[in-house]
């Protein structure tokens, strides 16, 4: 009987041990995961040093615009066609994107997305350029 | 290539497109401008394909290869006066490549640099978010667009009670799902954002009628810049964003121009100025017992030939009859015989602002007989004919003395200065904003009833004899 229940509470102290043991493995772990987050988080804070990449972008959008504002005004209202096909061609710098996407050697979802893109951009581009040549080689000087 | 380099010649990029919309300040530099466009997209892509992310080139070279032809032999074929629907059907794919693009971005995410699936960051979605509206918006908008300048839908702007609210709804629903979009990632989001975004640039433009069509398209223009915009933020690639911002403003500032020409603000275009009610007043318009003085090509070449300066405004209603050959060869023989000839276009004369100049140009009009408005409004009281070639309401004395007029305080060429106005027109329909024209009525005005380009080669007939 005495035999019997020493080993009963053996075998529960045993279980209660390992269960601890448990709960300090997870302890260390999530201790350690939240160290690697701070580093990260501190490694993220030096290398941004305060400006994010998008009030980087903002800076050079705002720019772009004046600059854009000055220079359309400038062009002569009888180019105006040509400037719109021009401006629909570089639009389609966009086709940057599409390249990116259509980049990766597997075939997924996104590929075949990146894939419709290039060609829609391609036909702007190709057109675009194309069209304001011919309109602007009308404009040519007549001797 | 290291990030750097390439992160250089995107700015090189973005500087030849700069110097390209600098060349169009004049013809003589506007080709060098164009070639410089061409290069600097050339260099953007050259640096895109040579980054670390492209790895397979057969997709790429495929569907390049397949746009690129179809680009080219629209290019080649298309007719000048087909212009302004080819570019608004260029923009629709603009728009769409975009929807593309971000939505490329938001299914593989590591592709672009931006984060894994289902951990983006949310300026990046709030970006991407924003770009595919606004490329959706173009999309559809531009395909309207293109049906009313194509004449596939109507261009009788489509009304119905409540379409403003309709309007609104759809725009707070956008942005709710972009909120949504942000918040959760949520795939299914992203795509009502984009069925939303798609149906409101539909609602958009179908009340605007067809003639306003060169100001939605010259804003339509600009959505496709902000669309790449961005794209670009969400991308963080400079040339992207430097490119749309430039794009997006030359939209606007051409849509600015044509709606200063009309003398509406653009909201008065958007949300509906005239058109609806033109049409039916155009039906009732009564023209009844008042008598016009109608002459023949015969008349209109003598008084041609007798003058000593003619000043040719051109409309419309010349592209449509492609009458711009027939005309210049008028031009020529008159010029021939010592008369001075000179053209004036109107900011919003055509269906796409510059639209006559090409068509001149296409006819071998030497660019410095065209003149703008602001140019050649003074000359009109020494100039003893105005030919009025497919235009009506750029003309019309209404909008500088009648304030009843729709069209009060639009800037008009002052035609009726001129000692004989010469009106080149199918019959005495009314113009776009569906008034009268006093013109039509006064004495010094003679009617020449006809196809325009039957007219111009009537005249030149009678000229050479």
């Amino acid at each position: 009987m005495a035999d019997q229940s020493v080993a009963q509470n053996a075998n529960e102290l045993r279980d209660a041990a390992l269960g601890l043991a448990e709960k300090a493995a997870k302890l260390a772990d999530s201790l350690a995961s939240g160290a690697s987050d701070a580093a990260g988080n501190a490694a993220v804070a030096v290398q941004g040093s305060g400006v994010s990449p998008t009030v980087l972008g903002l800076t050079v959008f705002v720019l772009a615009c004046f600059v854009g504002y000055y220079v359309v005004w400038k062009v002569t209202p009888a180019l105006h066609s040509p400037l719109m096909a021009v401006t629909n061609a570089i639009s389609s710098v966009i086709i940057v994107g599409a390249l990116l996407a259509a980049g990766p050697v597997e075939m997924n979802f996104s590929k075949m997305m990146g894939f419709i893109a290039v060609v829609l951009a391609s036909v702007n581009i190709f057109g675009g350029f194309i069209v304001a040549q011919r309109m602007l080689h009308m404009f040519k000087k007549k001797k | 290539m290291s990030e750097n380099l390439s992160a250089f010649l995107y700015l090189v990029a973005s500087v030849c497109f700069i110097l390209s919309l600098r060349g169009l300040s004049s013809p003589e530099s506007a080709r060098t401008g164009n070639i410089l466009g061409m290069v600097g997209m050339a260099i953007a892509i050259f640096t895109t394909l040579a980054s670390p992310a492209v790895l397979s080139y057969t997709t790429i070279i495929v569907g390049i290869l397949i746009g690129g032809a179809i680009g080219t032999v629209i290019a080649l074929k298309i007719q000048m006066t087909a212009l302004p629907q080819l570019v608004a059907a260029f923009h629709s794919l603009v728009g769409l490549a975009a929807v593309f693009v971000a939505g490329a971005a938001l299914y593989s995410p590591g592709a672009y640099g931006i984060g894994t699936a289902g951990n983006i960051g949310a300026a990046s979605l709030i970006e991407m978010g924003l770009g595919v509206a606004i490329g959706a918006i173009t999309f559809t908008g531009s395909l309207i667009a293109f049906g009313k300048l194509q004449g596939i839908v109507s261009g009788t702007p489509v009304r119905f009670k409540g379409q403003h609210m309709l309007n609104l709804a759809i725009g707070i629903a956008i942005v709710v799902f972009g909120v949504i979009l942000v918040v959760t990632e949520s795939h299914t989001a992203f795509w009502i954002l984009v069925a939303l975004a798609l149906v409101l640039g539909v609602t958009l433009i179908i009340p605007i009628g067809g003639a306003d069509m060169p100001v939605v398209v010259s804003m339509l223009n600009s959505y496709s810049g902000w669309a790449a915009c961005g794209i670009g933020f969400t991308l963080q690639n400079s040339a992207l964003i430097i490119t749309g911002a430039l794009v997006g403003a030359s939209g606007a500032i051409l849509s600015y121009i044509m709606c200063k020409g009309m003398n509406r603000s653009i909201f008065n275009v958007i949300f509906g100025g005239f058109g609806a009610e033109g049409e039916a007043a155009a039906g009732a318009g009564g023209d009844g017992d008042r008598s016009v003085k109608s002459g023949s090509a015969d008349d209109a070449s003598f008084i041609m030939k007798n003058a000593s300066s003619v000043i040719i405004v051109p409309g419309y209603g010349m592209a449509v009859a492609q009458a711009q050959h027939a005309l210049r060869e008028m031009a020529d023989i008159l010029k021939a015989e010592g008369v001075k000839v000179r053209y004036a276009i109107h900011p919003v004369a055509g269906r796409m602002p510059g639209h006559m100049n090409v068509l001149l140009a296409e006819a071998s009009v030497p660019y410095d007989d065209v003149l703008e408005m602001e140019e050649i409004n003074r000359d009109f009281g020494s100039a003893d004919v105005a030919f009025v070639i497919g235009a009506n309401d750029i003309t019309n004395p209404a909008a500088k003395t009648d304030p009843a007029s729709p069209i009060f305080g639009m800037p008009i060429l002052e035609v009726e200065k001129a000692k004989t106005v010469l009106f080149v027109k199918r019959g005495m329909s009314a113009g776009y904003a569906g008034i009268q024209n006093e013109l039509f009525f006064k004495d010094n005005t003679m009617m020449l009833f006809g196809d325009a380009k039957k007219m111009c080669e009537e005249i030149v007939m009678h000229l050479d004899n």
